[in-house]
């Protein structure tokens, strides 16, 4: 599919995303994924363990900032400058943790990756999700990794219903966070 | 947790978002910072006496009240660009440049149609060794306002936006300070000024991958 196609669809897709449509949103995280996933890729070829992490990070970024998003805006132009952000983040703290040490042995990257576990994610978002406060996250477990409704986790907590929205959305900053201090 | 986990999770939180979120942030900062700026110079130096009728007769009561201005708003459209990914600040500086240009065009004519007598006056003035501080101290507010509203939006080239805030910050410091300077001469402008207002776009500069992370 053409760039000019592939952008089209997801500042569609996107729009109605910001507008509330969950669907929408949806679809458009999976194949923003896969765009960002191949991108990053190509450009941490000698990294493959970082590209799910860094995958996972661009994403909760570009969800937690979509409201810097203008529908007048090119889509791509968008999405490359925070992918692009977070890609030289990285890299610098390689950078200055690679400084720390010599490297021992020069065959040791050999033995480093597998391909087959490139796709999953090396850091474990679920482990960083324990480390944040119960107010935080209850909401984000029950509501989404249980797919309990807002309503049904109020209920089950004892938080007030807004109390549910503000701490996954708290909670979601709060993870991003997290991963810039991992990730550095 | 899987990439699909966190998508779905990500989706979940499909609130509708607010519209032009980066000038509303912004604007509000300057609502509540502006005032404070104001209330610093009416608390710690006061208005001009006769500032309403220089602002008729005399021209550079005017220039040192609109060159300021102008960089403020150049400074605001800049810094409501930087603050959105992907978006470049264009145009933004020509209005930072032009006003400086300007003051430092003005400043050079009257330097040179004076008498050598009347040069030091000119330059100096009676106020040079406290003007450039004062406007930073008048730009403070809006300074610490702009960098927190950065914070909350998303800035991929901090130096540049830290630096946008301080010119922001700069030009609403300088037009605020002007209400109370009693200083008229172009080349004082020329170099005080422009020094006052370099200092906060230098603070930002620096600031800006200090604190703008995220």
């Amino acid at each position: 599919m053409a760039t000019s196609e592939v952008e089209a669809e997801l500042h569609d897709l996107f729009v109605r995303g910001q507008a509330g449509d969950a669907a929408a949103y949806h679809a458009f995280l999976r194949r923003l994924g896969a765009h960002l996933r191949a991108f990053l890729a190509r450009r941490l070829f000698g990294w493959p363990d970082e590209v799910e992490d860094l995958v996972q990070e661009c994403l909760l970024a570009m969800h937690n900032q979509r409201h810097t998003y203008q529908p007048e805006q090119p889509l791509t132009a968008w999405v490359h400058a925070i992918a692009r952000y977070k890609m030289i983040d990285l890299l610098r703290a390689k950078a200055a943790r690679e400084d720390l040490h010599e490297p021992l042995d020069d065959e040791l990257p050999v033995f480093a990756a597998s391909l087959e576990e490139a796709g999953d994610a090396r850091r474990d978002l679920a482990g960083l999700l324990e480390t944040l406060p119960d107010r935080h996250r209850l909401p984000i477990v029950h509501v989404k990794l249980e797919g309990r409704s807002v309503a049904e986790t109020a209920q089950l907590t004892g938080m007030s219903e807004s109390a549910v929205k503000v701490g996954i959305h708290r909670g979601l900053k709060a993870l991003a966070a997290k991963l810039g201090k991992v990730a550095t | 947790m899987k990439t699909d986990d966190l998508v779905a999770l990500l989706a979940a939180q499909a609130q509708p978002v607010p519209r032009q979120a980066a000038r509303r942030t912004l604007a509000l900062a300057m609502l509540a910072a502006l005032p404070v700026s104001f209330a610093l110079m009416l608390a710690g130096y006061g208005l001009r006496p006769g500032l309403a009728a220089s602002l008729v007769q005399q021209p550079m009561a005017l220039v040192k009240l609109l060159a300021p201005a102008a960089i403020a708003i150049a400074g605001f459209l800049a810094v409501e660009r930087l603050a959105r990914p992907g978006v470049p600040p264009r145009r933004a500086w020509l209005g930072v440049l032009l006003p400086v240009l300007l003051l430092w065009s003005l400043g050079l004519l009257a330097w040179a149609e004076a008498p050598a007598a009347e040069r030091p006056e000119l330059l100096w003035g009676r106020t040079w060794r406290t003007c450039a501080l004062s406007i930073s101290w008048m730009a403070l507010p809006v300074f610490v306002a702009s960098l927190l509203a950065l914070r909350s939006l998303a800035p991929t080239r901090p130096a540049l936006a830290g630096a946008a805030a301080g010119t922001l910050a700069s030009g609403t410091g300088a037009a605020v300070y002007a209400l109370h300077c009693p200083e008229m001469a172009a080349p004082f402008l020329a170099v005080w000024y422009v020094l006052g207002m370099a200092l906060p776009v230098a603070a930002g500069a620096w600031l800006g991958p200090r604190l703008l992370r995220w």
